[in-house]
């Protein structure tokens, strides 16, 4: 384990520095307009937003390549959308139309595009971590050099299906790279109330998985430590475990009291927004003017309202079709 | 070539890995020691350690790397060393495998095998004896089988792997070694979904599967020979989706059925047969549909309580008695 690591802080060049932060705004923007969409009562159930964790999707995800494979969490719109699934397909699963990513059937907490080796995002605490393992062990069994990126929270590293893995990935030197998002809550309880050690990286590290803690509040740090660690990862050394440390501004789900933490607390985590911090570092080397944040903010915008339009056009599947998906339409082999 | 159902389970697998590179087994000794039965023995030679993979005991992770494998078009096979083990796996079979297709509007599909050895009678006390199946039979999205002979040990599990769905498969340990049969050379499988009457009649119904067949057939000669009373059973063979058509034919051509399985009573199979019957064939009954299954309770380890919790052919005697009574 090497505790304590230094990733550069330096930013990248003016061209690249733009597009993370162009990707950072796009999920913020999407995760605030399905905010009001879903207090407009247009997605219904129930919506986890990303705002606030920005950085390590966009910085992670950026260090993937197109042949990597992603496993998500329930809080997964931000990781669809930079993984290249569009945001008509996104917003129309929201809205649960057919036209959705997946058919309207699985809906925020189940987006999944194998084109885009986007295998899911999960609704099950830790449930999508043994899948990652078998994609992983899939790649390695048919000789193919990809990584697997398996995001899930710090909640899941209470949970059995953790520890199974953490130890087979070692045991096996499986191509899988596990994004811990330490956002410090699992729903409401906070991280030093469900676990005796909370420094996770050690947890990882005791199963001989090399593990760094990053900034996951710094876009350049994200995506600094997840390159080094895929290159690792798919040197064939096995597998790498990140710790991002980060944080949700919004609530758990759509309606949460937060009685859980403070006001100050989050306003002291606000201090250190993923995208405001980015804009002033640009700002200050001089590679960000007013115009090209306008000229970001609008490209999202109109790519965001072109994605409202699209799920509000899409169609209900008909009741018709309803017994669909349950078993396979293919003959057996 | 005569074998036993064990031997049939065995060379399945080696016929089906040989067939499709995809297929690869997974479980917990299945390489180096050949399965705690014996049912995967020789497999790590013939296909090497890639494809014959020995896992620490993770039953959970066993089962979502499977999945995992299938979504990316390989066919695994996950053994649970014991069926009364797949509890520690059933988030990922039903939460996980189950929807796979579903939740991602068909856009991936699971063609996953989970081979689980079920089932009493060999004193394995309550962590070793258990039929478990009706714990998935409510679950869309998965199809379940339970042999009862060595042709469909043979069978199911070839067309288990060739199917593009998650499907569990199991396998009694009573029947491993105390049933042989004469198998053909020539590749067959046996189709998911289809029950097979195992010997006609017209007095009533038996309708049963899996380790409570061949109790069934001992009780229908006894009755035969001493009653006079011809009854047919029917093996259902696949629990999920079940055979509803053939069990209607059987109830309305005889009128009275018993349900006979090793599982439990209460939310068993059993259950489901008699709603479907009552039902769709209700006018054709003339008496109740009678169940006769494992007391409600566990499994014992004192041998003559295991004996009073299970069904036996005196118990399946008495019940086609007490029915054809009615």
């Amino acid at each position: 384990m090497a505790a304590g690591i230094e990733f550069t802080t330096a930013l990248p060049d003016k061209e690249h520095s733009l597009n993370l932060l162009h990707q950072m705004i796009r999920v913020r923007r999407f995760e605030e307009k399905s905010a009001e969409l879903y207090s407009a009562g247009k997605i219904r159930g129930f919506l986890h937003l990303y705002i606030g964790e920005e950085a390590v999707a966009v910085g992670a995800i950026a260090a993937l390549d197109p042949d990597d494979a992603i496993v998500a969490t329930y809080r997964e719109h931000g990781h669809a959308l930079v993984r290249g699934i569009s945001a008509n397909s996104i917003m129309a699963e929201l809205y649960g139309k057919q036209e959705g990513c997946s058919h309207g059937r699985g809906g925020s907490m189940h987006l999944f595009d194998a084109a885009t080796r986007f295998y899911g995002g999960n609704a099950i605490v830790g449930g999508g971590l043994p899948i990652a393992i078998g994609l992983a062990l899939a790649d390695k069994l048919q000789g193919r050099s990809r990584v697997t990126a398996c995001f899930f929270g710090e909640g899941a590293v209470a949970e059995g299906e953790f520890h199974e893995c953490m130890n087979l990935a070692a045991l096996w030197k499986l191509p899988v790279l596990f994004c811990c998002e330490n956002n410090l809550y699992a729903m409401g309880t906070a991280l030093k109330r469900s676990e005796s050690e909370v420094d996770l990286c050690l947890k990882a590290s005791s199963y001989e998985i090399p593990a760094w803690p990053v900034d996951g509040m710094d876009v350049v740090a994200c995506e600094d430590a997840a390159q080094k660690a895929v290159l690792a990862v798919r040197s064939g050394e096995g597998p790498f475990f990140l710790e991002f440390r980060t944080y949700r501004f919004r609530a758990h789900s759509m309606y949460d009291p937060q009685l859980y933490r403070t006001k100050e607390e989050v306003e002291e985590w606000k201090k250190r927004d993923p995208i405001s911090t980015f804009e002033d570092r640009m700002h200050q080397r001089k590679i960000l003017d007013d115009d090209e944040l306008a000229g970001i903010e609008k490209q999202v915008g109109s790519e965001i309202a072109e994605a409202i339009e699209f799920a509000e056009a899409g169609t209900w599947e008909p009741i018709e079709a309803l017994t669909r998906f349950v078993y396979s339409e293919r003959p057996a082999q | 070539m005569e074998m036993t159902y064990i031997k049939a389970i065995n060379s399945a697998l080696m016929e089906e890995m040989r067939r499709d590179e995809n297929v690869f087994m997974m479980g917990e000794d299945v390489g180096e020691l050949g399965g705690a039965f014996k049912a995967t023995e020789g497999l790590l030679e013939a296909f090497g350690e890639e494809r014959v993979i020995d896992t620490p005991i993770s039953e959970a992770l066993i089962v979502g790397a499977g999945i995992g494998a299938a979504v990316l078009g390989m066919r695994p096979i996950v053994e649970m060393q014991f069926a009364d083990f797949i509890s520690c796996a059933f988030d990922q079979i039903v939460n996980m495998a189950a929807t796979t297709r579903y939740r991602h509007g068909g856009r991936a599909e699971c063609p996953l095998v989970v081979r689980a050895p079920s089932g009493a009678g060999i004193h394995g006390a309550l962590f070793h004896s258990q039929n478990p199946e009706a714990w998935f039979t409510r679950v869309p999205g998965l199809k379940v089988v339970a042999p009862a002979t060595v042709y469909d040990a043979k069978g199911l599990l070839k067309a288990a792997i060739r199917d593009n769905n998650p499907v569990i498969y199991f396998e009694h340990k009573r029947l491993y070694r105390s049933i042989k049969e004469d198998l053909p050379d020539a590749d067959f499988t046996v189709p998911i979904g289809a029950a097979e009457i195992r010997k006609e009649g017209t007095d009533l119904s038996l309708i049963t599967y899996g380790g409570t067949l061949g109790q069934s057939l001992d009780a229908a000669k006894i009755v035969e020979k001493e009653d006079g009373l011809a009854v047919e059973v029917l093996d259902l063979r696949t629990l999920l989706p079940l055979d509803r058509d053939a069990i209607l034919a059987t109830a309305r051509k005889t009128g009275k059925v018993l349900v006979v399985h090793e599982d439990r009573l209460t939310g068993g199979i059993g259950g489901e047969v008699a709603a479907i019957i009552s039902e769709h064939a209700f006018e054709f009954l003339d008496g109740p549909v009678r169940r006769l299954c494992a007391l409600d309770t566990h499994v014992a380890f004192s041998p003559p309580l295991e004996e009073a919790i299970l069904p036996n052919t005196n118990k399946i005697v008495d019940a086609i008695r007490s029915l054809a009574a009615y």
